[in-house]
């Protein structure tokens, strides 16, 4: 800010109510951190219902859990941090100028994003084949029935949940594919990547709970 | 903001730390400590390996203040959550004798 000129010439890539690219990086990334806030607490209040129906029927979660396949659910946590790495890739990239560290960290984590949701789809084609699909085709009979029900309606809303919140940032990839090619983002304003990188970590670290408490529970009990 | 060094190669260590920590919750689900031990340990590394992602993917470590806070207060909201229904949900049955779901 100047007080002398009459005529401001601003800094490209700042915007004009911001004093400098420090005042504007760090709001609009605590911008971003407040919208991930309210993200934990949509996912918090799914992760608390879990909790709870999970106190109640105990031995049906291990049940239901068990039927999960294991080796998809590892393989897809490895696939996941791999794209968080490829997105690290991007941030970096837009941050020294290099467009093709840039597009190349776009790229992979679109690409390890769409392997994610391919062996989802898997996933999910073996469940419905099961006739585990809670509302649509659930069918099975026995003292824990109910139970089992009720853990693969969390496990069909908690990942189908999370499962969107990938389409939606593979989308937005996709956006933002031709603007970092004609080199949009430079070192002093990337703030839209690094926010960007910021939502798809959170989508990582959900699916670092989900991964656990879905697949992993009760593969030694009982 | 602090400057990050130009170098993948710390990213490239937490990377390694935590596909290994994915191994290693697998592995040790195998095994069978009794309630409420498994769920401990799952928890456990869950919560490291989203410490490692918010810590260096999600730069708060080296961030400023404000955007500590925000994180912070993220993780605490949490925490202020899962108490209060927990404190609930445990002691339903001692509260209600004979109550079922």
């Amino acid at each position: 800010m100047s007080e002398t000129s009459s005529v401001t010439v601003h800094a490209p890539g700042l915007a004009h109510h911001f004093d400098s690219y420090e005042q504007q990086k760090e709001t609009s990334l605590l911008g971003m951190w407040l919208f991930l806030v309210q993200e934990v607490m949509f996912f918090g209040g799914l992760f608390v219902t879990y909790v709870y129906y999970r106190s109640l029927y105990p031995h049906a979660f291990n049940v239901g859990a068990r039927e999960l396949d294991v080796l998809w659910g590892t393989v897809n946590t490895g696939v996941l941090l791999l794209s968080s790495f490829t997105m690290v890739v991007a941030v970096m990239g837009a941050k020294h100028g290099s467009r093709g560290g840039l597009l190349a960290g776009l790229w992979g984590t679109i690409g390890f994003g769409l392997l994610f949701l391919g062996i989802k789809y898997v996933e999910y084609s073996s469940k419905w084949e099961h006739q585990l699909v809670p509302g649509l085709n659930f069918d099975w009979h026995g003292e824990a029935a109910r139970g089992i029900e009720i853990f693969f309606s969390l496990y069909f809303g908690m990942t189908g949940m999370h499962a969107l919140h990938m389409v939606v940032g593979i989308a937005i990839m996709f956006f933002m594919l031709r603007p970092a090619a004609r080199g949009k983002w430079t070192p002093e304003n990337h703030n839209f990547v690094e926010g960007f990188g910021l939502y798809w970590h959170f989508v990582d670290i959900v699916w670092i709970f989900l991964f656990p408490f879905l697949y992993l529970i009760g593969l030694a009990s009982e | 903001m602090s400057e990050h060094s130009s170098s993948l190669m710390p990213y490239v260590l937490v990377l390694v730390g935590l596909l290994a920590l994915t191994a290693l919750t697998v592995l040790v689900a195998l095994v069978d400590f009794g309630h409420p031990w498994s769920d401990a340990v799952a928890l456990a590394i869950a919560l490291s390996k989203a410490s490692l992602v918010v810590l260096f993917f999600m730069h708060v470590k080296g961030s400023t203040p404000l955007i500590k806070l925000a994180a912070a207060g993220g993780f605490f909201w949490m925490l202020i959550f899962f108490a209060f229904i927990l404190s609930d949900v445990l002691e339903r049955t001692t509260l209600v004798p004979g109550w079922e779901p």
